[in-house]
């Protein structure tokens, strides 16, 4: 029990930062210059969106964090460790859901902590169920993937990726898929486990609210070749209700500079 | 319940159709056989064949030696096929080079290697249980690759981040995920099993057991027709009776899990 209890009310969190990174890669096109340059710092516990139109690289930039994707120059550091590959102390919860199929709710979020030494399965096990209540999705542990709504399955997908209690969590679009009315309630859901666990963010999206509505800082980048143009500080308290005029106002504004950074023939 | 009687009224029609057709019925008045018994044996003289032959335990026997055959042939073949499957769908040397064979040799019907394997292992159990693995082999080995290959990349993607490594990735992800295909290509690898089996057992006789085709096989040398009709439906029952205990419990899991297979 002591075991469990220091698991989950362990807080830890890290540190990124980012240094000259550029990534360019071969299309049928011809030569995408994905990332130009970026150099970004995250302090810890920090949310931070990454906010541009398709084709900016903020996936880019959010894989090269992740360490599935490498970059050409520059580099991603974690707490000043170079990133070489994927590791636990970065989850990534993607655009799509990515959950398993052949597993039910709760063996999805078994896998993570499948893969975290010194737990028994039955620790394991308890830790998963104290992810899914904290996702509200306790009471479907052994439903099957395909039988629940697409929010529910980001709910599980978050829950997967809290549970292995990583330092940095990195979530690439993950709400561009559901209903208006359903990411609402993920916002304010994401918002109270932020201040709960208290984790490193980095949120990529192309919906200026929703940076604004989550983000303590919302990174602007422009396409051809994907730069980082500007960074916006948003200091409305949380929890912050995306449609709030407040927030709307700051939307509007960051909205205008990015159909400045962004020219015509992007859109 | 409903659709089961459906189907058992169908079968009794034309059960009733054939036992008419060949003087069965004439008891009831009407007419006599269409056919001499040679050509078309009523149903009375077929089970009365199989009932003999069932209680003697001559077929029960057959059914043994050939359900053996065709288990061990199947198995040897997946226990090749699922392996070379995986590692032609990793390496592409390997994808060019024995996924172009397997393409080739699955179009060729597994009967046609009887007469090889009868020089290379005589009338043995081994002649049989070779063609038995050439027509296991190679279905499953393609369906195999195809399934890995159709994995969706995000699965690895996401188990890479989660920590998981390589071998795990590969045993408990993209194996699993590629369970749809693996399953219907084991299902196509067992149809096409039971064929050439059925074919080689007519085919070869081999001393050290009697199959169920070479009942068959003496069933047309002694112009039995009834012996030939039932050893047929003995076949279709195996292969039904086969279809439901080992594949229909999967693909129910299959669906339940992905969520496939309703209307």
């Amino acid at each position: 029990m002591e075991k469990i209890h220091n698991e989950i009310h362990a807080f830890p969190t890290a540190k990124l930062s980012v240094e000259h990174v550029c990534k360019s890669f071969e299309t049928s096109r011809g030569r995408v210059q994905a990332l130009d340059d970026v150099s970004l710092t995250i302090s810890e516990g920090e949310f931070v969106c990454l906010l541009g139109p398709s084709g900016c690289g903020k996936s880019t930039l959010l894989n090269i964090i992740a360490g599935l994707e490498k970059p050409d120059s520059g580099m991603a550091l974690i707490d000043g460790t170079p990133v070489t590959g994927p590791g636990r102390d970065r989850m990534v919860m993607f655009q799509e859901h990515a959950l398993f199929p052949w597993l039910d709710v709760i063996g999805n979020v078994m896998f993570g902590l499948r893969q975290k030494p010194n737990l028994t399965n039955k620790e394991r096990l308890e830790v998963a169920k104290y992810y899914l209540f904290l996702v509200k999705m306790d009471k479907f542990s052994h439903s099957n993937i395909h039988e629940l709504s697409g929010g529910m399955r980001q709910r599980v997908a978050l829950a997967r990726s809290l549970a292995p209690n990583p330092k940095v969590l990195l979530m690439d679009e993950p709400f561009s898929a559901l209903d208006a009315m359903t990411r609402e309630r993920l916002y304010g859901d994401i918002q109270e486990i932020w201040e709960k666990r208290r984790k490193t963010i980095v949120f990529v999206t192309h919906n200026v609210r929703e940076a604004v509505c989550l983000g303590n800082r919302v990174v602007l980048l422009s396409p051809h070749p994907g730069r980082l143009r500007e960074i916006f500080d948003i200091t409305l308290p949380h929890p912050r209700n995306v449609n709030d005029t407040e927030l709307a106002e700051q939307a509007t504004l960051i909205t205008a500079a990015l159909k400045h950074y962004s020219s015509p023939q992007d859109t | 319940m409903r659709t089961f009687l459906t189907t058992l009224i169908f079968f009794l029609l034309l059960l009733g159709v054939w036992a008419a057709l060949t003087g069965d019925l004439s008891c009831l008045g009407l007419q006599d056989a269409l056919w001499s018994p040679y050509v078309l044996p009523p149903p009375s003289t077929v089970l009365h064949y199989l009932w003999d032959n069932s209680v003697n335990g001559k077929i029960p026997l057959a059914m043994l030696v050939t359900l053996r055959r065709l288990l061990i042939g199947y198995c040897i073949g997946l226990l090749i096929g699922v392996p070379l499957g995986m590692l032609a769908a990793r390496f592409k040397v390997l994808n060019d080079t024995l996924g172009m064979l397997a393409m080739g040799l699955q179009a060729l019907p597994s009967v046609c290697w009887v007469p090889l394997a009868c020089i290379w292992f005589g009338q043995t159990e081994a002649a049989l249980l070779f063609v038995v693995i050439m027509g296991t082999l190679w279905s499953v080995l393609l369906s195999t690759e195809n399934g890995m290959k159709s994995v969706p990349p995000i699965y690895a993607r996401a188990a890479r981040t989660m920590g998981a490594s390589r071998l795990y990735t590969i045993t408990f992800v993209t194996l699993p995920a590629s369970a749809p295909f693996v399953v219907s290509g084991m299902k196509q690898g067992w149809a096409f099993a039971w064929r050439s089996l059925m074919a080689a057992e007519i085919y070869v006789s081999v001393v050290s057991g009697f199959g169920i085709g070479q009942y068959l096989h003496y069933g047309r040398e002694l112009q039995r027709m009834y012996q030939v009709i039932g050893i047929m439906l003995i076949i279709i029952l195996i292969g039904l009776l086969a279809d439901k205990i080992l594949f229909s419990p999967v693909e129910a899991w299959l669906h339940r899990k992905w969520g496939t297979g309703k209307d």
